[in-house]
């Protein structure tokens, strides 16, 4: 029923966040170089949204301009109906590694975000998102003794403890292995189901895309243009040997340009 | 067979003592064998570290030293850290000051002792400044080169948090450049160690390096003058000692790589 409500509610009202007309120029050795051109995406609240292209396409560009640590060249960015103009406790940006602060414990991570907290409150928030992303007794740990696995999902407790209403996440699996990348998949969407963020999810893993995301939006190689938006009319758990699974897949590789046999 | 890369537990104490042995019986045997008047053997030393312990003086020549260190090197750490973090931050700021603090770096602070007097005169004043001087540059040095060295997605992430550029620069560019200041805030209290007993030969009557000019000039006993040099050595030794210790509290162990 409240998740009806959600959907109705998302449907009608305006989007959580739309890029209009969105183009981002850099300027390489005094040459102009395009790398985003007339993006118009719309992504309703709580939306599960992948993005996914070729490799220098400009995906990380587009989350960057979207979570405001890059003004764009030309069109705009809208969360909520606001520019955005610069980055923003509402909304947090995950980084594909090395993103968690190595001077501080995982309960100092957690509570970076949270200064203005009363204390009571900030150990009760911090205990809380410890126990989301399953670092129960590294609570006192140090990052340089946590795996890659354990560092990123502190990381996304960093992110989720101070309650944005949108997560940017670049690549944040990219550095993991093919073993612990996959159970932080489902990690992942358990938090997500949980806890009902919008989630932007940068990715060159076609696997990845499918198995998360509501909808894949598909970028052309530089300068990046949106070729396709595949909606993943799959409901979670998804069976990933499913042919339902095994057609999207197809459909997206075929999106990006690849051969159907290597 | 033991691999030559893993000498054993008693080796590794064995081998230093054996040739500082070897280097204290080298040293007794030339002295006896020159026939020396002037240069002490290592019994005479011996004697005159005994003969400085037993006196009061001793003691408060060490106090004072380490006060003036102290007091020195502290306001090298409470002006350059901020200073460094503040250029480090801002290139602008940093260009416009590099080309001087690349000029007087390479001065050494000895050559500084006229100046300092000139505006202290003699006393502790002057040598404090002189230490202040020595230990600020290997400070300042390493923290602008910490700052520009922070990766940008520590600063991204906490700009992300919502910090003000004052809390940046406090919780984020500061904790991230601490294990490169702690690098060169250990060479500045080297450095602080080496001026105090130079500053201390000129511009004041106390500290150990008083105490090795006095020793030579009040009836050249040069057994006090090597026992004193011996002194300033082992507490050389024992300040870096301790300095090395806080490269191992854990907010700064992960920028020490062969830290474990």
């Amino acid at each position: 029923m409240v998740q009806t409500e959600a959907t109705i509610r998302g449907n009608n009202s305006a989007p959580k966040l739309r890029a209009e007309h969105l183009g981002v120029v850099f300027d390489r050795d005094g040459q102009a170089l395009p790398v985003l051109e007339d993006i118009n995406l719309d992504v309703e609240d709580s939306e599960f949204v992948c993005l996914v292209g070729p490799s220098g396409c400009g995906k990380s560009t587009l989350l960057n301009a979207m979570a405001g640590f890059l003004s764009p060249t030309s069109g705009s960015v809208r969360i909520d109906g606001e520019i955005v103009t610069g980055p923003d406790p509402r909304r947090i940006l995950v980084f594909q590694e090395r993103g968690v602060f190595p001077w501080l414990t995982v309960e100092g991570n957690i509570g970076f975000g949270l200064s203005k907290l009363t204390h009571a409150e900030r150990s009760q928030r911090i205990a809380h998102y410890v126990k989301t992303v399953r670092l129960e007794g590294f609570e006192n740990s140090y990052p340089s003794d946590l795996s890659g696995g354990m560092k990123q999902r502190l990381q996304v407790a960093r992110a989720l403890a101070v309650n944005p209403d949108i997560l940017f996440l670049d690549e944040p699996f990219g550095a993991l292995d093919s073993i612990t990348r996959v159970i932080m998949r489902g990690e992942l969407l358990r938090i997500w189901q949980t806890e009902r963020r919008t989630i932007i999810f940068v990715t060159h893993d076609i696997d990845e895309a499918v198995q998360l995301a509501d909808r894949v939006v598909v970028l052309s190689s530089r300068p990046a243009q949106i070729k396709e938006v595949l909606t993943i009319d799959m409901a979670h758990p998804r069976n990933i040997s499913s042919p339902r699974y095994l057609e999207l897949r197809d459909e997206l590789l075929k999106q990006i340009g690849l051969a159907y046999e290597i | 067979m033991n691999s030559l890369a893993h000498p054993r537990a008693w080796e590794r104490y064995f081998w230093p003592v054996v040739a500082g042995a070897l280097l204290l019986a080298l040293w007794h045997y030339s002295v006896v064998w020159t026939g020396t008047k002037v240069f002490p053997s290592p019994l005479n030393v011996e004697k005159g570290i005994a003969e400085l312990a037993s006196k009061h003086v001793l003691w408060a020549d060490i106090g004072d030293s380490l006060r003036r260190v102290a007091i020195g090197f502290g306001l090298a750490v409470v002006i350059g850290i901020p200073l460094g973090l503040w250029f480090g931050w801002n290139p602008a700021a940093n260009q416009t000051v590099n080309p001087v603090i690349q000029l007087l770096r390479p001065i050494s602070p000895i050559a500084w002792i006229p100046v300092a007097i000139i505006f202290f005169g003699v006393g502790d004043h002057a040598a404090i400044f002189l230490i202040f001087l020595g230990s600020l540059f290997p400070i300042l040095v390493a923290c602008v080169s910490g700052v520009s060295s922070v990766p940008p997605i520590f600063r991204d992430a906490g700009r992300n948090f919502g910090l003000s550029t004052r809390q940046l620069l406090a919780r984020v560019v500061f904790p991230a450049a601490l294990p490169q200041i702690l690098i060169g805030a250990r060479i500045a209290l080297g450095i602080a160690w080496l001026v105090v007993v130079a500053a201390e030969m000129i511009a004041v009557d106390s500290g150990l390096g008083y105490l090795v000019i006095d020793s030579r000039n009040s009836g050249k006993r040069y057994d006090l003058v090597v026992a004193a040099m011996l002194i300033i050595g082992i507490i050389g030794l024992a300040l870096d000692f301790c300095f090395r210790k806080l490269e191992r509290i854990k907010s700064v162990r992960w920028g020490f790589r062969n830290a474990s």
